[in-house]
């Protein structure tokens, strides 16, 4: 993963010390606290809690690379969690009503209706030129009531669901479940997209500054758009891959876990102004918050403390940017103005 | 002499009603530095625009060697070698110079991957090539305004250019700064690309260029060799009237002091200013762009917070103040950007003129429409608004828009009223009203201070002008030693007598 932690715009620059110190730190502060929980219980590094930790982590995870590339372009996409909770029980569905359907059918379908349900967002924030807060706010109710609708109080169960697709939920693969490997995998696709390709760096130049991405002649509503398909197939991916991992998914599967996303994308350093962070410290965002979490259960912290926890960690996360560009913009104020 | 590389020939464009562009043409040739100037409004913004694709000329062709072309968009322009360098640099702050410098059009290695390492050496090259030395891995946040130009200038130069047009690139740079420019702009003259350079300063334009086209109210008044012109005569042409019939400020024996500055100082900002401010005087703040005057004018009305020094309203001292309490001294504030920071648009005319005295329209509590329109109507009047007050001020003309906010801080019945830039982008017509209604003020008993970088007009207007430069005060004149030129040598922080810089113009004109 470090070789792929480069930040957004190599080099020296402060920015980059910065990020790179944000990627160093979130590193830092999940040993620390591995550690401190360590020594007061240790079962918290038991193979079966480390184990815990990475399911636990992996779809949050997955649905963070979409996440950034959606705010790297200064936009949000709230609608994930409820196209996460369509395409589950949609996989569930083909899973009962086609026997023997291949599993990897059905993963791909549940992408490609993520897909479709990303493109009625990137419709309507790409060419109807609807904010993509308002948009996807809308769609984040139409596609979660759509399911209601739809699933009727119906619920699929892991006796409906093949052994072998419920592996990837349980099973490992040198001690990291397989669940994770994909999460892995696409991590490290995501990382050479963003820094590698073209695109990946239009994306970066909109969030940046859209009025100079038209002047380099950027296509923004089509970036847009490919941004809100992207998000809307992970969340697909993401929805399959919750099917795996809990066998259970009823009409309310993933509800607002868009929040605990874009919270980890935001406390991983991709700023919500667009431009800056990449998607190996938006992962680091997810996993810190998710072991914070483990770790307020294993110090027997009551739960509803651990939203409350939660919060704080963002607010600390966005403070903590707003001072460093405070303190960067007055140095430069003094360094330019000869005076 | 070699052909030109561009030709615009005849071109005419309107917007709305208005016409900005009457049958205007212009050559620039290889190797030539053309200095593009005229006051605010003579329309070259609007040609430097065609020429980048922004806008679509309505008649009229351009030809580059000999071929006719027609520029839709910018990257339209820049692929033919028509590149624009505007005052403020467009660029990703958060990316690398060099990933600035290639976006959308990186090389690529044999795997499809971006070349850093490609893109890093060329944009180094071109760096040497220039003599600037600023690392490409850098992200562009860091850098001055003069190196976020050098950055677009890269750009420009990776596209190949044949043209390029810089407008009004010195705007915000200090002397350094600008020398350094120059260099580079010598240097692109040298390897033969076509410069188009739109600047106020008649210093540098004599200094720089080798030609030399004048214009006014859309039409070229003239053109030629920088031999053929002197400075006197580039003035007169811009002008083309008489300044007194524009300015007319009435003569008024100053009172007592209404406004006294001591020693203000805001880190990184503005330092040592110190001036005092009569009732009935009119004190013009001139300066280049970032100098620091909006920025003193924001700190005296509480906006930004001075780290030292002391304003003092008649007899009250003001420290740590907020605006409320600059209000409550009597200072009114007429900001530059009237439709950010001056107007609500959407709102009637009259909400606007009240919002600053809302106390004053209030019955039980609650805004009293008869009380809002009765106090709205006075000012407005006063003013000679045209437009009806309970229309939406969005609607409005630029020149009435400033009436507009005239009239709302009139209201608050100010004793000092600073006003800054208050006739950018208003017609000929409102500006000599704003004009006149500000000399009223002053004649009434009022202290105004005004910041305009339009210089007749500081001249026209102002008792005594101070000249800041770099957030210091370099100058204050009287109102009989306040020439344009005078005022430019102490705005762009050179130190000598006038008299010298005077002959240097002029010998340089005759070069």
């Amino acid at each position: 993963m470090s070789t792929e932690s480069k930040p957004a715009a190599g080099g020296q620059g402060w920015h980059n010390v910065l990020l790179r110190s944000r990627e160093g730190s979130l590193v830092l502060l999940i040993a620390f606290m591995t550690v401190l929980t360590t020594s007061l219980n240790p079962r918290f590094i038991s193979p079966q809690s480390l184990k815990d930790l990475m399911l636990n982590v992996s779809i949050i995870a997955l649905l963070v690379l979409g996440q950034t590339v959606i705010i790297l372009m200064r936009q949000i996409d709230l609608s994930i969690s409820s196209i996460v909770g369509i395409t589950a029980f949609l996989s569930g569905i083909l899973f009962i009503n086609h026997p023997g359907i291949p599993s990897i059918l059905v993963v791909l379908i549940a992408v490609v209706a993520g897909l479709l349900l990303g493109g009625i967002n990137a419709a309507l924030i790409a060419w109807g030129r609807i904010p993509a807060l308002i948009t996807t706010l809308g769609t984040l109710y139409i596609f979660r009531g759509a399911n209601y609708a739809w699933v009727h109080g119906r619920q699929v169960n892991a006796v409906n669901v093949p052994g072998s697709f419920l592996a990837i939920g349980t099973s490992t693969l040198v001690g990291i479940p397989i669940l994770t490997w994909i999460v892995l995998i696409l991590l490290v696709v995501f990382a050479i997209g963003l820094r590698q390709y073209r695109i990946g760096r239009e994306f970066y130049a909109i969030g940046s500054n859209p009025n100079a991405a038209v002047l380099a002649g950027i296509n923004v509503s089509q970036r847009l758009a490919t941004g809100f398909l992207i998000s809307g197939a992970i969340a697909g991916l993401a929805g399959a891959l919750w099917l795996a991992r809990f066998g259970t998914v009823d009409a309310t599967a993933a509800e607002g876990i868009e929040l605990s996303v874009i919270t980890s994308t935001v406390v991983g350093g991709v700023a919500i102004t667009g431009g800056v962070g990449t998607v190996v410290g938006a992962v680091l965002g997810a996993l810190l918050l998710s072991v914070f979490s483990s770790t307020l259960v294993f110090l027997r912290v009551p739960s509803f403390w651990q939203q409350a926890f939660q919060g704080a960690m963002l607010l600390l996360a966005i403070a903590a940017d707003a001072y460093l560009a405070h303190r960067y913009a007055l140095r430069l104020r003094v360094k330019w103005s000869h005076v | 002499m070699s052909p030109p590389v561009i030709e615009l020939v005849d071109i005419y464009k309107s917007f709305g009603s208005t016409r900005v562009l009457e049958g205007v043409s212009l050559s620039l040739f290889p190797g030539e530095v053309h200095s593009l100037m005229g006051e605010n409004g003579a329309g070259k913004s609007t040609l430097v625009k065609i020429m980048a694709g922004l806008h679509l000329a309505d008649k009229g062709i351009a030809r580059m060697s000999g071929q006719e072309v027609l520029f839709r968009s910018p990257s339209q322009a820049q692929q033919a070698g028509v590149s624009v360098i505007y005052q403020e640099p467009t660029l990703f702050r958060d990316l690398s110079i060099a990933e600035n410098v290639f976006m959308h059009r990186q090389p690529n290695t044999a795997y499809g991957w971006i070349d850093y390492a490609a893109m890093n050496r060329a944009v180094s090259e071109h760096m040497s090539q220039l003599g600037v030395s600023l690392r490409p891995q850098d992200p562009v946040l860091g850098l001055s305004i003069a190196d976020q130009q050098i950055v677009e200038i890269i750009k420009a130069l990776t596209f190949e250019a044949k043209v390029l047009i810089m407008d009004e690139p010195t705007a915000a740079l200090s002397l350094e700064e600008v020398k350094r420019l120059f260099q580079v702009v010598e240097r692109l003259r040298n390897k033969g690309v076509a410069l188009m350079f739109v600047s106020h300063r008649l210093e540098e334009v004599f200094s720089i260029s080798q030609r030399i086209t004048v214009m006014r109210d859309g039409r070229v008044v003239g053109s030629g060799p920088l031999q053929e012109w002197t400075t006197e005569e580039v003035i007169r042409k811009m002008v083309g009237r008489s300044l007194d019939a524009l300015y007319p400020k009435e003569k008024v024996e100053p009172g007592k002091v209404v406004l006294r500055a001591r020693d203000l100082r805001r880190a990184g900002v503005f330092k040592e200013i110190s001036f005092e401010v009569r009732a009935g005087e009119i004190v013009g703040l001139a300066g280049l762009v970032g100098a620091g005057r909006s920025e003193v004018a924001r700190a005296i009305f509480g906006i930004d917070p001075l780290d030292s020094g002391e304003v003092v309203i008649g007899e009250t001292a003001l420290t740590n103040h907020t605006p409320q309490m600059a209000m409550a001294a009597g200072i009114g504030l007429v900001p530059e950007d009237r439709q950010q920071q001056g107007l609500v648009m959407e709102m009637t005319v009259m909400r606007n003129v009240t919002l600053t005295v809302l106390r004053q329209v209030q019955r039980f509590g609650l805004v009293s429409k008869e009380k809002e329109r009765e106090i709205a109507a006075q000012w407005t009047e006063r003013m000679r608004l045209k437009g009806h007050i309970e229309e939406p001020a969005s609607i409005l003309s630029g020149g009435n828009q400033q009436k507009v906010v005239l009239a709302k801080w009139l209201a608050t019945r100010p004793k000092l009223l600073i006003v800054d830039e208050p006739t950018r982008g208003v017609d000929v017509g409102a500006k000599s009203e704003v004009h006149r209604t500000l000399s009223q003020l002053a004649q009434q008993g009022m202290a105004i201070i005004m910041i305009s970088s339009d210089l007749p007009e500081v001249i026209g207007m102002a008792d005594r002008v101070l000249v800041m430069h770099e957030g210091k005060l370099t100058a204050e004149l009287a109102r009989s030693e306040a020439t344009e030129e005078a005022i430019m040598f102490a705005a762009t922080g050179q130190t000598g007598s006038i008299r010298d810089q005077k002959a240097k113009a002029t010998s340089n004109g005759q070069s």
